[in-house]
């Protein structure tokens, strides 16, 4: 297969991902979608990594996907908190914090 | 054989990126997610990036996913209620998804890349696979390597100190105007010896 296909179906899957942000509205589905839109970048990385014929990119896959551990490990964190303050899993009700 | 492969490992890749998006229940949508790793994997194994999948399937749709469906569970699956809060939302994301996708597309094909119409360089047998990854990883990426691995220490204690039981956030901002019409919040119990802890610190 050529790469451009890959990167056609990285691209799809980044605006799939912005998409389901853009659209949902339960934290934790937005937390999924970032997911997305990480792994559709990891699939670049890893693409053009065969396309020059060199493994430098599969090491920033690899720390692309610690990057997204890390995230996904506070996100979780704060939906919990959330949850036990008994306050809204809706982003649309958390606004605290608008000015 | 090949094409094959990648036709059915990228149907899979957005038929679990389209559940996510589309499930209304949470917990489909993690189940969806776990979908679309699997086929990432086996995108990335015809890309010859071996160690990147096995890490992709062990630390992703092993590790991360547990601690969704862990999270999913004890929030409960709560599915969310239709209809949007800002007129026309349902109908301005997908045009701006579409934008996003013609956008890169037209960065990507456009530019002036000759090698994107090849199936890329031919790579030995090693390539890619846990010793030349490791390799390059404690070599030429050391420094990532080791804040990487500050990172995910600092992760941990944040998670442990957001998600612990004691109330370091005060509480008595949830009764205030913004969640006011929501029944049940601000567990009265619990608001009172809140808030000189919030003081003290």
């Amino acid at each position: 297969m050529n790469i451009e296909w890959y990167i056609v179906l990285s691209s799809l899957l980044f605006a799939v991902g912005a998409m389901g942000i853009l659209l949902r509205r339960s934290p934790i589905v937005i937390l999924l979608c970032l997911e997305l839109m990480l792994n559709a970048g990891n699939l670049a990385l890893v693409a053009f990594s065969k396309m020059v014929g060199n493994q430098e990119g599969q090491v920033f896959a690899i720390v692309v996907m610690v990057v997204a551990a890390c995230e996904v490990v506070i996100g979780l964190g704060l939906i919990v908190a959330i949850f036990r303050r008994k306050l809204p899993l809706d982003v649309d009700e958390l606004t605290e914090l608008r000015g | 054989m090949e094409a094959v492969l990648f036709f059915a490992a990228a149907l899979g890749a957005l038929g679990g990126a389209v559940g996510v998006v589309a499930l209304r229940n949470p917990f489909y949508g993690v189940l969806a997610l776990i979908v679309h790793l699997f086929s990432l994997a086996v995108l990335f194994l015809l890309l010859s990036a071996a160690f990147v999948a096995a890490a992709q399937v062990v630390v992703y749709a092993g590790a991360v996913m547990v601690l969704y469906v862990f999270v999913v569970a004890y929030v409960g699956g709560d599915t969310e209620p239709v209809g949007d809060p800002i007129p026309g939302q349902k109908l301005l994301a997908p045009l701006l998804g579409a934008a996003v996708f013609i956008e890169l597309s037209i960065a990507v094909l456009g530019s002036s890349l000759t090698a994107l119409g090849t199936e890329g360089t031919d790579v030995g047998a090693g390539f890619g696979n846990p010793a030349a990854i490791g390799k390059l990883l404690l070599e030429d990426f050391l420094l990532a390597f080791e804040a990487s691995s500050i990172l995910l220490l600092l992760a941990a204690v944040g998670a442990v100190v957001l998600a612990s039981k004691r109330s370091g956030m005060t509480v008595e901002s949830a009764a205030g105007p913004a969640s006011a019409g929501t029944p049940g919040e601000s567990r009265p119990a619990e608001a009172g010896p809140a808030a000189p802890t919030g003081a003290a610190r």
